[in-house]
């Protein structure tokens, strides 16, 4: 076999993370407050890489043998990768600092994680898909247990690592069993050779629901939803946001990749465990957040809840074998996963505003009587708890009903009632956190100090919220234009 | 039809003075925050007025319609639109905004921008659940009118606010996240469109249009609020501040009432006819078993608060007996319990800042300190226990006509109702303000201020000319009830 350079063009965003990941390494070695250094170049970077990934990649292209692929979904999540991380580094540098905990190793590794979101994106094989996989999570392990002297941070990393190597495995053993039956670790192959029906079909079968596993692992959904509470609630909560945003993007390429595409023909199969999956989701999240005092624990379990409807969303597709619908309901799945990005950053980011040196403020009566302390923050925190118990004009409202939609379409209707019932029992819980803060009395009257930057960043961050509750047009159209575009 | 958009200028008008009073700041100029309320609430009812003068009283279709796409890529329109049946209560909410804000002129001290913004803000959103035309416009509305009332009773209630706040929103939540199920599901079965024009004239088998009623009766049942959907009402109500008790009775409650008029009745008509029998049965318990419960309370605003229950249930009463005469007092009945229930906690709200008690107990012979106060609140009670010449009266013997020509002992039962009505109102009325005075802090009440003075008789008026002569009302609905009626009598099968 000749050897061929390949083309590199289409990796060309992720090429450009790893440079200037290697390139940061080496410089912080060299100077003076290397943090801070590697803080603006981190965020240089990322700024770098959406724009690479904006101007690099138009139609679909392969590269690395098809085991690469940049698609306008690639893109298009790349730079909601980039947002995310951009803003939760933003917000969290001040939290960090107060702690002691910033340094350039923190950049670095965050910069890892993002590079594992982009692979794990944009991944044509299997083996990428691990590799993305593995390169994401043990960055976010290291990322959790950065606290090294904090026993919870430590003990939620530990938790993190063997859960997630758990996962790893399963997701493994399914990969091999697909490998077994199809002879290739190309995704499109899979799907080939699913549709001409040469492969072994219960082979098949197992390795489906061992790769349903390591997905429904990396999104949080029940019943292995078990790292995430725990996680959520040790990590610092600037790490937190990191892992609670961009990362759920990935797992929603990696499950839309192995599965809307690997597992096409099996769509009526995976459907049905998902539906399982949504289902538990929804009832664990939300009955377990109303238990909660920790906010950081009871967004954990909120977001369990959200999975809950993202996989609504991914299970709706094919209805009785008619595959009209499903670019669709994958439209819907990706317009409520980046809505709810939007959403986890603007309500971790009020959670590390609120906090200060030796302060954490993540009890929920930390909120307590925050109208009376700040009305302006009052406000934008009930439009990010409005928008995520779905009250109308806030963007939740829409990507609930959008999903819903959906959900009814494929006749499913009582799964719908089921879902619009847990909103409502989150509602409570996410209404509660409005009365602590509208109709209690504070419990300290200390004022609430950010820089302009931060407020300024996380006003416009809610504001979008409401923005795009009143016109969400623009921003579905574009989910449905990516995803026809990489379907 | 002239080119204004008066139907967006109702809701978006109130909506952005809202927001721009909110905006002005703080406790220590709350001067200007009141000023720029007042002055929205004179504009938003400004723009109101040439709908009932350009309206044309013989069509039955929607009028000062307008149309854009909204959400494009879910078929969701931007469609507004009166009728008949919807526009008077345009007129009444932003009538009622008006007199609340000028009733919390000076009783409300603490974060005033905020306190009348809310209302501004949801007298916005309700002129858009009244005059939206499209499915998902009037549910975001709807929905969304929530949250101001959430905020109203949860921060200026009384000692169980938060208990009554949470209360509230979850009944009202659980009901219409249903509706929108049911929502989705005509949408998919109607070829994909919101519009609830289009959902009028679809065709539906038998189950779904079951399904379908049930899903809108949880919704509406809890709004208007039906026996034994009521229990959120007497503690929403009690623990609200006076404006919004005023605003809850006066408007709120009348949105699941339009609920049934635009939606129960005309998609599922033979699910309606069907399930009549129902509803009458529980709108009969509301009229008569809370009429009773309302005899034996001791706290005033409870007592309003029951029998609004009881008022309202008359309302559905009306609708479902499915005649001219029944639906038409029906609607006149919820105008005049928007004029009556509103005055009615107005002038409990006036004793209340008075001497900081809603016990009828506490009060008695405070006719001797509030003569013209008395008066006043007499005319009222009077109109609330359905006196003749008072709006109350009117509505109320329409659907007892109604009732008898549908069927002599449902007439009969409803009839009950008048009695009940005097019993309860008039012995609370006694026992306050009749007598010999009470005890060392009646004797220290001072009669109603200017202000005070102004809106009720403003409120009295109101009452009164439409006991008299109702027919400008009877006149605008009659087209659209006619036309309704032929729809619901028609079927879908």
């Amino acid at each position: 076999m000749e050897f061929q350079i390949p083309d590199f063009y289409p990796a060309a965003a992720e090429l450009f993370v790893a440079g200037m990941a290697l390139l940061v390494l080496l410089v912080v070695s060299f100077v003076r407050r290397g943090a801070t250094v590697a803080y603006w170049l981190t965020q240089v970077t990322v700024v770098g890489m959406a724009a690479v990934a904006l101007l690099s990649g138009r139609d679909v292209g392969f590269t690395f043998g098809q085991m690469y692929i940049d698609d306008p979904l690639g893109d298009f999540l790349k730079l909601w990768v980039a947002l995310s991380v951009l803003t939760s580094l933003f917000y969290g540098r001040r939290y960090l600092i107060d702690r002691g905990l910033e340094s350039a190793e923190y950049y670095l590794i965050s910069m890892f994680a993002m590079l594992g979101s982009m692979i794990l994106i944009s991944a044509g094989s299997l083996l990428t898909v691990y590799l993305g996989l593995e390169m994401l999570s043990l960055s976010s392990y290291a990322l959790v247990a950065i606290n090294r002297d904090s026993t919870q941070s430590t003990e939620a990393g530990m938790k993190y690592f063997v859960l997630g190597a758990l996962a790893s495995g399963l997701l493994l053993y399914g990969i091999s069993m697909v490998y077994g039956a199809t002879q290739t670790l190309n995704i499109i192959d899979v799907a080939r050779a699913l549709f001409e029906q040469q492969a072994n079909r219960p082979v098949l079968m197992f390795g489906l629901v061992f790769v349903v596993a390591g997905v429904g692992f990396k999104m949080g959904a029940v019943p292995f939803h078990m790292w995430l509470p725990d996680v959520y609630q040790g990590a610092p909560t600037a790490v937190t946001l990191l892992i609670a945003s961009a990362p759920k993007l990935a797992a929603f390429a990696m499950a839309f990749r192995l599965l809307a595409v690997g597992f096409w023909d099996f769509a009526q199969q995976w459907q049905m465990m998902l539906i399982l999956l949504a289902i538990g989701s929804l009832v664990i999240g939300n009955l377990g957040a109303i238990a909660q005092t920790n906010i950081k624990r009871m967004l954990a379990f909120s977001t369990i809840g959200h999975m809950g409807f993202i996989l609504l969303g991914l299970a709706s597709g094919v209805v009785g074998g008619e595959r009209y619908l499903a670019d669709n309901a994958y439209s819907a799945a990706l317009f409520y996963v980046v809505t709810y990005v939007l959403t986890t950053l603007a309500s971790f980011g009020m959670v590390l505003l609120m906090s200060r040196a030796g302060f954490e403020a993540d009890q929920i009566s930390d909120f307590k009587g925050l109208n009376k302390r700040n009305s302006w923050w009052a406000a934008m925190m009930s439009i990010v708890m409005f928008s995520m118990a779905g009250i109308p004009f806030f963007v939740g409202f829409f990507s609930k009903f959008l999903v819903l939609q959906f959900v009814v379409a494929t006749d499913h209707v009582w799964l719908a009632v089921l879902a619009v019932m847990m909103s409502l029992i989150g509602a409570f819980y996410y209404l509660r956190v409005v009365k602590l803060m509208y109709f209690d009395e504070p419990l300290d009257e200390s004022p609430i100090v950010a820089g302009v930057g931060v407020r300024l960043v996380l006003s416009a961050n809610v504001l979008s919220i409401a923005a795009l509750g009143l016109f969400p047009n623009l921003l579905m159209y574009f989910c449905s234009l990516v995803i026809h575009g990489s379907f | 039809m002239t080119g204004v958009p008066y139907l967006s200028l109702s809701i978006w008008i109130p909506i952005f003075g809202g927001l721009l009073t909110l905006a002005s700041g703080s406790d220590r100029n709350a001067g200007i925050a009141r000023v720029i309320a007042l002055i929205t609430a004179i504009a938003g009812l400004a723009v109101t007025l040439p709908l009932f003068a350009h309206f044309d009283v013989a069509s039955a279709a929607m009028q000062f319609q307008e149309d854009a796409a909204w959400i494009p890529y879910m078929r969701i329109n931007y469609s507004l639109g009166v009728d008949g049946i919807s526009m008077p209560f345009v007129l009444l909410n932003s009538f009622i905004t008006l007199i609340v804000i000028v009733a919390g002129w000076e009783v409300i001290q603490t974060k005033v921008a905020q306190y009348m913004a809310a209302f501004l803000i949801m007298s916005g959103l309700l002129n858009g659940i009244f005059s939206a035309l499209d499915g998902v416009l009037f549910y975001v509305f709807f929905e969304a009118s929530l949250i101001p009332l959430y905020l109203i009773i949860g921060i200026w209630g009384g000692a169980n606010r938060v208990y009554a706040a949470l209360k509230f929103f979850l009944y009202t939540l659980l009901g219409s996240l249903l509706m929108l199920v049911a929502f989705i599901y005509l949408f998919q079965h109607s070829g994909g469109s919101f519009s609830i024009l289009d959902w009028h004239d679809l065709k539906l088998s038998e189950s779904s249009q079951a399904w379908i009623f049930w899903a809108f009766l949880l919704s509406f049942a809890v709004k208007v609020p039906m026996w034994p959907v009521h229990t959120w009402l007497p503690d929403a109500h009690v623990e609200a501040p006076t404006g919004g008790s005023v605003v809850l009775a006066a408007i709120a409650l009348k949105l699941g009432a339009y609920g049934f008029l635009r939606f129960s009745l005309p998609i599922v008509p033979d699910a309606a006819q069907y399930f009549a029998p129902l509803m009458i049965t529980l709108s009969l318990i509301a009229v008569i078993y809370i009429g009773f419960v309302a005899l034996v309370q001791t706290d005033m605003k409870k007592l309003v608060a029951y029998s609004s229950i009881s008022h309202m249930g008359f309302v559905t009463l009306g609708f479902f007996m499915f005649n001219q005469l029944g639906v038409e007092g029906a609607l006149v009945q919820m105008i005049s319990h928007g004029f009556v229930s509103g005055a009615m906690f107005l002038c409990i709200g006036v004793l209340y800042d008075r001497m900081h008690s809603r016990q009828i107990a506490d009060y008695g012979g405070v006719v001797n300190r509030m003569p013209k106060f008395a008066a006043l609140f007499m005319l009222f009670a009077m109109a609330n226990a359905g006196l003749p010449a008072t709006s109350g009266f009117v509505g109320e013997f329409m659907v007892i006509l109604g009732a008898v020509k549908f069927n002599f002992w449902i007439g009969f039962a409803a009839a009950i109702t008048l009695i009940m009505g005097a019993a309860y109102t008039l012995w609370m009325y006694k026992r306050v303000v009749f007598g010999a005075v009470g005890n060392s802090h009646v004797a220290e009440l001072e009669d109603i201020n200017k202000r005070e003075f102004a809106f009720l008789a403003v409120l009295a008026v109101c009452v009164l000319v439409m006991g008299l002569y109702p027919l400008p009302i009877t006149e605008v609905m009659h087209a659209s009830v006619t036309d309704l009626l032929q729809h619901v009598a028609a079927g879908k099968l």
